[in-house]
């Protein structure tokens, strides 16, 4: 028989893995939106989210206010995207995909390194107005940061589920990431849907940059939560929001139950490298992930 | 620059390749008369599918390229415009086996057709009506994803797609393939309609001639990449040689080439 208080801790640390597991899952979805549309693995997302978190801190350092700061961020990140288009995808078009993983995997340290020649490479703090006390919620403690970053993961997914089922352009992305070549023979423009796409994942890296950004400081190691979100992606599917979401539930839940109650066992440290065991052991159950595509195929 | 004005689309002397060195085309030409059902012909790996490529300006998403000749669809050179403006422009294709949308409902794949021409939503929901008063069987089915649906339903979404993107030239590529007979008649009976009411213009490649031949006006054959015959549909059904001699004979398979390989 458990005493109340253990299952009070219990649900503690589960709901704290579930919040900071939505947390992967915003990055995750970064990586969801320019895998669907263009098959490409894009392992710039981390360095996309780096830059995007510098550029807003450096701004607000200047004395921007934090809505035209956060303007101006989104303004520079549809740009990159656009440039990336421009001058990585574009030449690259019709290349295999692990061509195009190695691109993104340069076009990271591109990234990284312009951020850096940018803004330096000082450790900035990023205070969003958000405390990060703990409160207490049917007697549980919750850190009110977490509630506030599951609200805004919620929203995300929300408004990109609205945008791709009732807008036109939401239709030509779904379209386009079905079968590129029969968007482009129905006439959609790839290029331009690509460029909006990248630039959709850079609004996304962007929130994801902040909400990181507030809680770890603005630094460079902020881009390798891209490791992060891998598992993430591993388990619910590449191909799928509600799957980013799901996965980054499970993963942040799984993570801390583990180290509270495996942990002491081995020893402890094992959130950090647990998520991946969980996704290993999943794909050899499910290789397409728990929402990823199956083909919709009659024979 | 000397083109009569009622050759919609001229192809002159096309050659094309894939990867810069495996040639598809050595040598195509045919005119299609606005208003004109012009059939295809021609074997499989005659250079069909690769020349309604060449004309739509794809072959590019495939790594090919023309190298040699040129393609005009109303005097527009459309190895200089991008699929998307040719699109615009009217010359429309559906593309062989259909490429549906697969997880998109009947209803989205047909609406991506008015997307691709940048339709208004009023000419989007006029033109899906029509699609549905030309086959309204698409109509039952307009809630279910595309790849559930059969080969015959799949083929009347990819036309009924291409049809929202409100064709001058509309460019089919085998539509009658892996389709059962009736099927196959039931799309060309409304194929060869809106050719009669609204003087719509149709190319149209089969390996099928009889049902093509059936339905068009005229007819050019290919085969090994070269147009070798052209004629009014009548006088090509008429002929018997043509079947044997350059379709693959497919009535007699003692007499073809490749069947004697085979049994020798």
């Amino acid at each position: 028989m458990m005493d109340w208080h253990e299952v009070l801790f219990f649900f503690e640390v589960l709901v704290g893995g579930l919040l900071a597991g939505l947390m992967y899952s915003l990055v995750a979805i970064g990586f969801v939106l320019i895998y669907k549309t263009s098959g490409v693995l894009n392992f710039a997302q981390g360095a996309m989210l780096l830059f995007a978190a510098l550029t807003f801190v450096s701004l607000v350092n200047y004395g921007a206010p934090f809505l035209l700061a956060f303007v101006a961020t989104f303004a520079i990140m549809i740009g990159l995207g656009f440039a990336i288009e421009r001058t990585v995808l574009r030449p690259l078009v019709n290349r295999p995909p692990i061509t195009l993983f190695m691109a993104t995997l340069g076009l990271a340290y591109v990234i990284e390194g312009a951020a850096q020649l940018l803004w330096g490479t000082q450790v900035h703090r990023l205070d969003l107005g958000i405390s990060d006390k703990p409160m207490e919620i049917a007697g549980l403690l919750i850190s009110s940061f977490d509630l506030v970053a599951a609200a805004v993961a919620f929203g995300l997914v929300a408004a990109l589920g609205a945008f791709f089922t009732r807008t036109r352009i939401g239709l030509a992305f779904r379209a386009v990431a079905d079968d590129q070549f029969a968007a482009l023979a129905v006439g959609l423009r790839l290029p331009r849907i690509w460029a909006t796409v990248w630039a959709a994942a850079g609004f996304v890296a962007l929130v994801a940059g902040l909400l990181w950004g507030a809680r770890l400081g603005v630094q460079f190691s902020l881009s390798i939560i891209v490791l992060k979100a891998l598992p993430v992606l591993l388990l619910g599917g590449f191909d799928s929001i509600l799957g980013a979401v799901v996965g980054g539930l499970i993963i942040g839940a799984s993570e801390k139950l583990a180290e509270v109650y495996l942990g002491p066992y081995v020893g402890g440290g094992i959130e950090s490298w647990f998520a991946y065991v969980v996704a290993l052991l999943f794909l050899l159950v499910r290789p397409s992930g728990l929402f990823g595509q199956k083909i919709v195929e009659r024979v | 620059m000397t083109k009569l004005p009622e050759a919609l689309l001229s192809v002159r002397n096309v050659s094309a390749a894939y990867g810069g060195a495996v040639a598809a085309l050595h040598g195509v030409d045919l005119d299609l008369r606005r208003g004109e059902i012009l059939a295809l012909l021609g074997s499989n790996g005659a250079g069909k599918t690769t020349l309604l490529k060449a004309v739509s300006n794809l072959l590019p998403a495939e790594r090919g390229a023309l190298t040699g000749g040129e393609i005009r669809f109303e005097g527009r050179d459309v190895a200089e415009s991008s699929p998307a403006d040719l699109v615009r422009a009217g010359l429309v294709q559906v593309l062989e086996g259909r490429h549906c949308f697969r997880s998109l409902t009947v209803e989205e794949n047909l609406l991506t057709g008015a997307l691709g021409r940048s339709s208004s939503r009023a000419e989007a929901k006029a033109d899906l009506e029509k699609v549905y008063d030309l086959f309204p069987w698409l109509a039952q089915k307009r809630r279910t994803a595309a790849g559930l649906t059969s080969g015959g339903e799949q083929q009347m979404t990819a036309i009924g797609r291409g049809l929202m993107s409100r064709p001058r030239l509309f460019v089919l590529d085998e539509p009658s393939m892996g389709l059962a007979p009736l099927v196959v008649r039931e799309i060309f009976e409304a194929l060869k309609r809106i050719n009669a009411a609204e003087g719509l213009s149709l190319l149209v490649a089969e390996q099928n001639s009889a049902i093509a031949l059936k339905y068009a006006h005229r007819a050019v054959v290919v085969e090994n990449g070269r147009s070798v015959l052209t004629g009014s549909a009548a006088e090509l059904a008429a002929r018997d040689d043509i079947k044997s001699f350059y379709l693959g004979g497919a009535d007699l398979p003692a007499s073809s080439p490749q069947a004697k390989e085979v049994a020798a």
